[in-house]
C-alpha cells in the first residue's frame, strides 16, 4: 500500500491541498460542517512552519487572513453559511483592495443557522453577490476528492493570478464524505506564487499600478515599501480619491480582470455529452447523484449526459450554451431553489427547455428523485 | 463483484461510525476496492441516533448514500425500528441480542449475536463493542482480510488499546463462526 493513498474526509483533502498550494496561515472560527478543515490546519500548519489562529468570530477570521496575505503569505479561512454571512464585509474589502486569499464555504441548509449537519447548496448567489457594490468574483466547487484537491489548488492559483479573494464552495456531503485519494506529488499540479514587485528599496512603489498584462505586483506589507491600503476608491498610490475618472478606472479594472479572463478560469467535466438528448448540468454533491443516474441509464442505451461545473463564477455561459445546443432539454440538478438554473436559462438559446431538479430538505438529492423529474418532463409520469 | 451497501445504526458513543470507517478504509487502502463512507448525525455528540453509510465496490461509486442496505447493522432498538424495513430482500440483518429485542418482519437473514454480553464477559470493556462487531462483519462479508483491519487498528489507535482491540476483533469473528454452526 502506498502512503500517498489516503481514505479521508473531503474537508481534510481541502486542508491538505491548501498546504500543497503553499498556505502558511489559516485563521478561522469552527462551524459545522467545515470544522475539520480548521482542525486539520491546526495540526498541519505548525509542522510546515505556518501559523494557525482561532479567532473570536468569522469577521475577525477573514480580516486576519487578509492582513496576513498582505504581508506576503498564502492564506485561507473556512466556514459555513452563518459565518460566510459575517464575512461579506471583509470579502468586499479584499475585492476592493485586491488582496488574494481563499474562503472555503462548506454549505449547509440555510437561511440563518438552518440545518447545521445537513447538506444544502443555497449560497451560490451569496458567493456571487453577497458583498455589496458592483464587483466580479471567482467561485469554484467540486464533487469528489481528486477534484477537491485540484480545485483548492486552482483557487489559490486564481487568487494570486488575479489578486482577488476566491471562494471555494463545498457542501456537507462532500466535506464529510470519506473516499480514496492519492495525494499528488510536489510539482504535479503547477502553483502560482506571489507576484512581487521588482521596485527596489528607496524607489517609489505604486501598489495599484497594473502592469501591461493587467497584473499588479505586490510588496510585502511591513517590508521595504510604505504604502496605503483602503476600501475607499483609491489611486495608484493607494490613497482615497473621488475623481470620477479614477473611480471609473478602478471599478472597470476590478470587473474586467475577471470577466475578460473567464475562459481561463472555466473548469468543468463532461460525461457522455456528445450524443446526449437529455443533458444534466450539476455541481458539488448533487453532481454525484446526476452522474450515478447517467451511468446507469447509459447502460440501457439512453442518450443522457452530464456537464459538471467546477467553476461557478464567472459563470461558464459559453460551455453551457455549446453543450446544450443539440439536446431536447436541460435539467439543472442542484440543492437550492434554482440559483444556477437561472444562469443556465440566461446562457442557453432556448430557456424554455431548461428545468430544475432540486431537493431542499437537508437530504442529498437521489438518482431516483432526478429520474422521476426526467419522466415528468418527458410526459411519462413518475 | 456485487455492490455492497452497509448501513450502520446505533446510538452516539457506541462507536458504530468508527467501525464503518475502519471497514471502508481497509477495503479502500488494503484491498484495492473503492469505498465511500458518510454519516448523518444530529447536533448532539453522545446519545441520539448515529448512522453511517458505507458502500464497497470494485467500480466507481458516485451516489454515496445507502437507501437500501444489503447489510444492516442495528445496535439499538430505536435504530432497528427505524431502519429494519429498508433492508434489501435476502440481505443480512446484524443485531445485538441484548440491545435489540423485537423480532424482524422482513425478508432478511438475521444475524443476532451477543456482542455486548460476550465483550463484557470476555474482555470487560464496553468500548471495544464496535471492534467486536467489525470482526463479525469481516468474517461475514469476506470483503477485507482480517490482517488488513489489524494493521489499520495498529495505525489508528493508541498502543495501550491494541491487545484488547485484537481480542475483540477475534471475538467477533468467533461469534459468527459459532452462529453458523
Amino acid at each position: 500500500m502506498s502512503d500517498a493513498v489516503k481514505f479521508i474526509q473531503g474537508n481534510v483533502v481541502c486542508a491538505e491541498a491548501a498546504v500543497y498550494a503553499g498556505v502558511r496561515m489559516f485563521a478561522g472560527y469552527p462551524i459545522t460542517p467545515s470544522t475539520e478543515i480548521a482542525e486539520h490546519m491546526s495540526v498541519r500548519l505548525p509542522r510546515v512552519g505556518g501559523k494557525f489562529l482561532q479567532m473570536e468570530d468569522e469577521i475577525s477570521s477573514l480580516c486576519a487572513v487578509i492582513g496576513a496575505s498582505l504581508t506576503g503569505h498564502k492564506t485561507m479561512t473556512a466556514t459555513s453559511g452563518p459565518g460566510f454571512s459575517l464575512m461579506q464585509e471583509a470579502l468586499g474589502y479584499a475585492v476592493m483592495t485586491e488582496i488574494p486569499c481563499v474562503i472555503v464555504n462548506v454549505m449547509r441548509g440555510g437561511p440563518s443557522t438552518g440545518l447545521p449537519t445537513h447538506v444544502g447548496q443555497g449560497d451560490v448567489m451569496q458567493a456571487r453577490y453577497g458583498a455589496h457594490g458592483d464587483h466580479a468574483i471567482i467561485a469554484v466547487t467540486a464533487s469528489n476528492h481528486a477534484d477537491i484537491f485540484r480545485m483548492t489548488v486552482e483557487a489559490f492559483n486564481f487568487a494570486e493570478t488575479y489578486r482577488t479573494p476566491v471562494i471555494l464552495l463545498l457542501d456537507e456531503v462532500i466535506g464529510h464524505l470519506r473516499e480514496k485519494i492519492r495525494i499528488p506529488e510536489p510539482g504535479e499540479i503547477p502553483l502560482v506564487g506571489r507576484l512581487r514587485t521588482a521596485v527596489a528599496h528607496g524607489v517609489d512603489y505604486h501598489p495599484y499600478l497594473p502592469r501591461e498584462d493587467g497584473r499588479l505586483p505586490m510588496s510585502d506589507f511591513g517590508d521595504v515599501h510604505r504604502y496605503n491600503v483602503t476600501g475607499l476608491y483609491h489611486d495608484m498610490w493607494g490613497f482615497p480619491t473621488e475623481k470620477p475618472e479614477v473611480v471609473y478606472g478602478l471599478i472597470r479594472h476590478l470587473v474586467d480582470k475577471i470577466d475578460h479572463n473567464s475562459e481561463k478560469m472555466t473548469r468543468f467535466r463532461k460525461y457522455h455529452t456528445k450524443d446526449a438528448e437529455t443533458l444534466f448540468i450539476s455541481y458539488g454533491a448533487a453532481a454525484r447523484s446526476a452522474l450515478h443516474l447517467v451511468e446507469n441509464r447509459r447502460k440501457r442505451g439512453e442518450r443522457i449526459g452530464l456537464l459538471e461545473l467546477n467553476t461557478l463564477w464567472p459563470f461558464p455561459a459559453d460551455i453551457v450554451r455549446e453543450t446544450s445546443r443539440n439536446v431536447n432539454f436541460v435539467l439543472v440538478v442542484e440543492m437550492n431553489m434554482g440559483q444556477i438554473t437561472r444562469e443556465v436559462k440566461l446562457a442557453v438559446e432556448n430557456p424554455r427547455k431548461v428545468y430544475l431538479a432540486n431537493r431542499v430538505d437537508g437530504e442529498l438529492i437521489t438518482p431516483t428523485d432526478i429520474q422521476n423529474i426526467v419522466r415528468l418532463i418527458q410526459g411519462r409520469g413518475v | 463483484m456485487e455492490k455492497c451497501r452497509f448501513l450502520f445504526s446505533g446510538s452516539g458513543g457506541q462507536g458504530v461510525i468508527t467501525s464503518a470507517i475502519l471497514l471502508a478504509e481497509a477495503a479502500a487502502r488494503y484491498e484495492g476496492l473503492n469505498a465511500v463512507q458518510s454519516q448523518s448525525y444530529g447536533a448532539a455528540a453522545r446519545g441520539g441516533a448515529a448512522r453511517s453509510d458505507v458502500i464497497i465496490w470494485d467500480q466507481p461509486i458516485y451516489f454515496p448514500k445507502v437507501l437500501q442496505p444489503n447489510i444492516l447493522i442495528c445496535l439499538t432498538q430505536e435504530a432497528f425500528d427505524t431502519y429494519q424495513t429498508t433492508i434489501r430482500p435476502g440481505g443480512y440483518l446484524v443485531t445485538d441480542a441484548d440491545l435489540v429485542k423485537k423480532p424482524a418482519f422482513v425478508d432478511a437473514q438475521r444475524v443476532e449475536l451477543p456482542f455486548h454480553q460476550s465483550v463484557m464477559e470476555q474482555i470487560g470493556k464496553p468500548v471495544v463493542l464496535n471492534i467486536c462487531l467489525l470482526g463479525t462483519l469481516v468474517e461475514l462479508t469476506g470483503l477485507v482480510r482480517i490482517e488488513s483491519v489489524k494493521e489499520l487498528i495498529r495505525e489508528r489507535f493508541d498502543p495501550s488499546f491494541h491487545d484488547i482491540n485484537l481480542q475483540a476483533l477475534d471475538l467477533g469473528a468467533q461469534l459468527l463462526k459459532a452462529h453458523k454452526k
